[in-house]
């Protein structure tokens, strides 16, 4: 239905990051990216604790300061019209930010007055937004009685009370338990099928695996690869992955010996990881060679892998 | 969720309002925040506000004026101790409740209680969030005036019409004190140093002719403390009890409106520092 | 290096079968040393391995012998090691304080009060008068906040309760800890202040440094029951503030500090009666300028002090065990 809208609008990018730097002192939190987000995109930042990716949210959102390079939200400069930007964003900050001081569907109400929204919108907007949160039962509550999950269902409905073009989400799902984040995952959809631009960052595979149109894959402050989740996986792995566990002592010892098996292969602390296309002929061969694993896995690629490949460390450590 | 499909603006044109990087004119919506939240905030804790200074007045009032008799006024003519130290009082007071709310309070706001993050990933700007704050700490600051002047009224202590004016006056003091205040914070980053602003206030109000005349130090320890902002306050608030005024009022009044003048300067200056990090 | 590595002992990955000893035991050995000494240097991924060479020095039993024997005092140096994240506000504070109020009021006020006044203060200067009250205050100004916001802190801010609590120690010895840390952490600024007040000649007596004692000692009769209070505090909804300034301030003006007691009416004197400051404070200035009341009364203000502070550390311990063991 409105999946026209990015076809509508081309190459009008609502977001577009050149050269873009942050440093704290020595620090260089955000090392040079350039990135172009079109309108009704889904785009993911996807990188270990530290890379960068909240303070180019910060960034986007006009509330961090960068060092330098160019940065244009719906053609202004966040730094220069925050104000006016930021009446177009919904944002979930990695950390919930409730004010712990008013009620929960208070909450929602005066976050609404920050973006000078009338009550008699945001009346009824604060009731949808309490159904889609799955707190109508909790409006009168205080914050500080919600559960965690509770508080970021909370945090992300105060997101959407401007309706707005586009949908910053800071690692939105982490604290959720499974069927949270599926639900959540739900109600992204829905929200991009309506035309939201959707920017998230995750250290979740299967998160932005699920979301993400395209993504960029970002270490220390740098952006090591972009493209959509299956052309990185093509581009930067093999189809399947064989994980073998021979104990800790002896994973880099084995390891030698597994030379020439599949396309590649990975030696992690506890694991060593055989790249193939073939996962099945790959353990066959190890087999062969009088190597018995403890235990043995057959998987395909994911984006974790892409990430080991290009920055030789897992993503979640 | 209503699925309404979106129209297509992906481009914006700058409105050109001034300030329109830190301020969107939207500074209703924090001070209802705020009154809101006084809504959760246990009453006493409100009320206390207004106690601290009647203690002292009390006390120093009573207790030590029963010992030390009455003191030469503005004027020179005798005043009761309690009449003599509680204009005094009420300044302290403003400046206490206008420095707590702009450095204490915002540093605890922006990063412990986060509660800065979220306003301003609105459409708000740093401006209407700083503006909206002083106002409700003015506003406070005028009930707690309002109440201890009407304590002063019942125990006697004012004997002029021009008494009254100690209200509004006080507001300005503390709109002196909180307009430089938030700037200041914006330079802190640690507990530790927030301590040093204490660290200040508390000499500020012992040695400012609070409890006794300037004239009781050498001169040169004088002249330190008409430097100070609250010795200004005090003596502009002395003067409005009992009606008396000088050349000097006018100087009080002057060194307040520079300092509402320049504080505001300086915390815009700063408000990227402290908000936008 | 090709059959001998076939595992003997299937999964066990740690426990060294004898099997797998006796057979690959020059490789076992090899690859412990690898461990420590390639120092992980060349190797890509970050290994990080549970074999490490340090042995606990002594069994599990040894630990909880010692942790019930000094427990407290281990907590006690947990406490102490917080306040070194604040030591020089600390010091500022013990340093500033005593000059900015003793020269305010013991100098400053003091010209007012000793030519308008008379001999109020029983032949002494004001400054005399003020010195044993000032003191005592400080160490109360101290015990207020360091049994207030480390305890809030402990059990619902930071939760820093619960971490020891999971260790051997026992909740009582987490309050006595506390309480050994902050006397500590009183008895020093206190006798600062004691140091200054000498300096401005303002303490007499042979007797007089026993006031570095009876301060703190009044720091504890007030701060260890509001320790007890504040532990059965659920939510924080601004009681700091009201203890503040409802019990903490009205203390410092109405007990006899800045004024005999007596110069005020009798409606609000009560407030002195159950005040430890004014307890400290007249006891202060027996000791320090031998200041004359009844015999009994002295034996009252030591009394009323040490049942207060046994009352609240009593009462704190209990609140402890039963919170923490919740």
């Amino acid at each position: 239905m409105s999946q026209n809208v990015s076809l509508n609008a081309p190459h009008k990018f609502v977001i577009s990051a050149h050269n873009l730097t942050k440093k704290y002192g020595d620090f260089t939190a955000v090392d040079d990216i350039s990135f172009d987000v079109p309108a009704g995109e889904s785009f993911g930042l996807l990188g270990p604790n530290g890379a960068g990716k909240s303070t180019t949210m910060r960034m986007i959102g006009g509330v961090s300061q960068r060092t330098s390079g160019t940065l244009t939200i719906m053609g202004l400069d966040p730094e220069q019209n925050g104000p006016q930007v930021r009446a177009h964003l919904g944002v979930v900050p990695q950390q919930d930010n409730l004010d712990e001081e008013l009620r929960v569907r208070d909450n929602l109400i005066v976050y609404g007055r920050y973006f000078g929204l009338p009550m008699s919108y945001l009346n009824p907007k604060a009731d949808e937004l309490l159904a889609f949160a799955q707190l109508t039962e909790k409006a009168k509550s205080k914050v500080d009685d919600l559960s965690g999950g509770m508080k970021r269902r909370l945090t992300i409905a105060r997101s959407l009370v401007n309706d707005p073009t586009i949908l910053l989400l800071d690692e939105p799902t982490t604290g959720l338990d499974p069927q949270a984040r599926h639900i959540l995952w739900d109600r992204l959809f829905r929200l991009k099928e309506a035309g939201t631009t959707l920017i998230l960052t995750t250290h979740y595979m299967d998160e932005a695996e699920q979301l993400c149109d395209r993504l960029v894959v970002v270490d220390k402050g740098r952006i090591m690869a972009e493209g959509s989740p299956a052309a990185l996986i093509r581009q930067y792995s093999t189809r399947e992955v064989l994980e073998l566990r021979f104990g800790s002592a002896r994973n880099t010892t084995v390891a030698a010996e597994l030379q020439g098996i599949g396309e590649r292969t990975e030696t992690l602390p506890d694991r060593v990881l055989i790249y193939a296309h073939d996962g099945e002929a790959a353990m066959d061969s190890v087999s062969q060679r009088g190597l018995h694993p403890i235990t043995s896995l057959i998987r395909r690629s994911s984006l974790e892998d892409v990430f080991l490949r290009l920055t030789g460390r897992s993503l979640i450590d | 969720m209503s699925t309404v499909s979106r129209t297509t603006t992906t481009e914006l044109t700058a409105d050109g309002r001034p300030l329109g990087a830190l301020y969107s004119g939207n500074i209703r919506a924090v001070i209802s925040r705020g009154l809101l939240a006084t809504k959760s905030t246990n009453w006493l804790v409100m009320v206390s506000g207004f106690f601290e200074p009647v203690l002292y007045l009390l006390s120093m009032g009573i207790g030590l004026g029963a010992l030390v008799g009455s003191v030469a006024g503005p004027d020179g003519r005798p005043l009761s101790y309690a009449a003599y130290i509680a204009p005094a009082l009420l300044a302290t007071s403003a400046m206490n409740g206008a420095v707590y709310d702009s450095t204490w309070n915002v540093f605890f706001k922006m990063n412990f209680a986060k509660l800065y993050q979220g306003m301003l990933y609105t459409s708000l700007g740093p401006l209407d969030v700083a503006l909206g704050e002083i106002f409700l700490a003015l506003l406070r600051g005028l009930l707690y005036a309002t109440g201890f002047t009407a304590v002063m009224a019942l125990m006697g202590l004012i004997t002029s019409p021009w008494g009254l004016l100690m209200i509004p006056a006080s507001v300005f003091i503390a709109f002196g004190f909180a307009s430089f205040g938030m700037g200041i914070t914006s330079f802190m980053k640690t507990f530790q140093q927030m301590d040093w602003i204490n660290f200040v206030m508390l000499p500020m109000f012992l040695f400012s002719a609070t409890f006794y005349p300037l004239t009781v130090y050498p001169e040169p320890i004088q002249w330190v403390i008409q430097v100070m902002p609250l010795w200004h306050g005090v003596e502009l608030l002395r003067e409005l009890s009992v009606g008396v005024f000088s050349l000097a009022t006018l100087g009080h009044i002057g060194y307040y409106l520079v300092m509402v003048m320049l504080g505001p300067v300086l915390t815009t200056g700063r408000l990227r520092r402290l908000f936008l990090r | 290096m090709t059959s001998k590595e076939t595992p003997t002992g299937g999964g066990s990955v740690g426990s060294a079968s004898p099997g797998a000893e006796q057979d690959g035991g020059g490789s076992v050995e090899h690859a412990g040393v690898e461990h420590l000494g390639a120092g992980h240097a060349g190797t890509e991924h970050a290994e990080f391995q549970w074999h490490s060479s340090l042995k606990v020095p002594h069994p599990p039993e040894v630990s909880a012998v010692r942790a019930r024997r000094y427990g407290s005092w281990y907590f006690a140096e947990h406490t102490l090691r917080v306040m070194r994240g604040y030591a020089l506000s600390l010091l500022m504070y013990s340093v500033g304080q005593p000059l900015a109020y003793l020269f305010a009021m013991g100098v400053g006020l003091a010209s007012l009060v000793n030519t308008n006044g008379s001999a109020q203060f029983g032949g002494v200067g004001y400054l005399t008068f003020l010195a044993p009250a000032l003191v005592a205050s400080g160490a109360l100004m101290s015990a207020t906040g360091e049994f207030m916001f480390p305890i809030m802190s402990g059990f619902k801010w930071r939760r820093t309760f619960y971490g020891p609590h999971a260790s051997p120690l026992e909740p009582g010895q987490i309050a006595n800890g506390h309480i050994i840390g902050v006397t500590l952490r009183i008895l020093a600024p206190t006798a600062i202040y004691f140091g200054i007040v000498l300096l401005f000649g303002a303490a007499g007596g042979p007797w007089a440094w026993l006031t570095i004692f009876t301060a703190t000692l009044c720091a504890l009769s007030f701060g260890l029951p509001l320790m007890a209070y504040v532990a059965t505090i659920q939510t924080d909804a601004g009681q700091f503030a009201i203890v503040q300034r409802f019990i903490v301030t009205p203390l410092f003006l109405f007990s006899g500090t800045f004024f005999p007691l007596t110069a005020l009416p009798l409606f609000l004197q009560w407030i002195g009666w159950l005040s430890p400051l004014w307890h400290a404070t007249e006891l202060g200035r027996v000791l320090s300028y031998g200041y004359a009341e009844p015999a009994w009364l002295t034996v009252v203000h030591v009394l009323y002090m040490l049942a207060a502070a046994v009352a609240g550390w009593l009462l704190s311990r209990r609140i402890f065990v039963r919170r923490l063991g919740k």
